[in-house]
């Protein structure tokens, strides 16, 4: 049987404090991607209670996705978009969860991501992150992005890093190792990246503004 | 001097950035950049021009995800 929303709160409570959990229930974040990075991040920002969260990818669940995005064998031919907002409900149902199965282009990133203070690159190709973020700091103003760049392979976790590299532009990962160059992605850097994309996004909404 | 990811470098004044970029093997499809704390719009590269005392971010993307 689902625990209550009361049961769930109190737990959270008990564990965060109040002004925190009130803080992150009353935070929106947005997620553009979601492969590796991005369904790992919704999967904590999930867990640590964050009330509103977007998610937006055009792309199906395939068989190459397993060895490192957060989808099952069941999830394989549907849109990711689905499988991460089902999962997800799964986790924590009393948080809202909205989605758009569309590709990310220049000319709609700003409608749908304008209205977001965070937002998290977590794209895949260099030229689509690149897009994203050229794309927001332009033309959203009040939007602060957390990027990842760079976590393919199994060279040392100690690599990965979280920056401030613009006033609105934060950038995890160890931002030189592609994808191309070391064969491939693996589900623990890629997790690890994520994951601190997903920190440092608990800590924006925390008021923390440092890495 | 132009100061480019914190370091001081000679010689760029004067260039567009779009130069200084194809002098330091950027390619502009994976980068951005943030040229006196504002983002520097694509477009713009080729025409703005590089003066004494400018700072610059220069962000390059790689794959993965």
């Amino acid at each position: 049987m689902t625990p209550s929303k009361e049961e769930f709160e109190r737990i959270m409570i008990e564990r965060h404090t109040k002004p925190v959990y009130d803080k992150l229930k009353n935070a929106r974040v947005a997620i553009a991607g979601l492969g590796g990075l991005g369904s790992n991040i919704a999967i904590s920002l999930a867990r640590a209670g964050v009330g509103e969260l977007f998610l937006v990818d055009f792309d199906k669940v395939d068989l190459s996705n397993l060895n490192r995005q957060q989808y099952e064998i069941g999830d394989l031919g549907i849109y990711k978009t689905e499988a991460l907002s089902a999962r997800l409900k799964r986790i924590n149902p009393y948080i809202e969860i909205s989605y758009k199965t569309i590709k990310v282009t220049p000319e709609n990133a700003s409608e749908l991501f304008g209205s977001f203070n965070i937002v998290c690159e977590a794209f895949d190709r260099a030229d689509m992150k690149a897009m994203l973020i050229n794309s927001l700091l332009a033309e959203c103003p009040d939007t602060v992005i957390v990027s990842g760049s760079g976590m393919a392979g199994y060279l040392s976790s100690n690599t990965i890093k979280t920056k401030q590299v613009f006033r609105r532009l934060y950038i995890c990962g160890d931002t030189v190792t592609d994808m191309h160059d070391v064969n491939g992605l693996m589900a623990p850097r890629v997790a690890i990246c994520a994951n601190h994309e997903a920190n440092m996004v608990i800590r924006l909404i925390l008021g923390e503004k440092e890495v | 001097m132009i100061k480019i990811n914190g370091e001081q470098r000679e010689g760029f004044e004067g260039m567009t950035v779009g130069e200084m970029l194809a002098e330091l093997g950027y390619k502009t499809a994976y980068i951005a950049i943030e040229m006196n704390g504002e983002i520097l719009k694509r477009e713009n590269y080729p025409s703005t021009e590089l003066r004494d005392g400018d700072w610059l971010e220069v962000v390059n993307f790689v794959g993965g995800g």
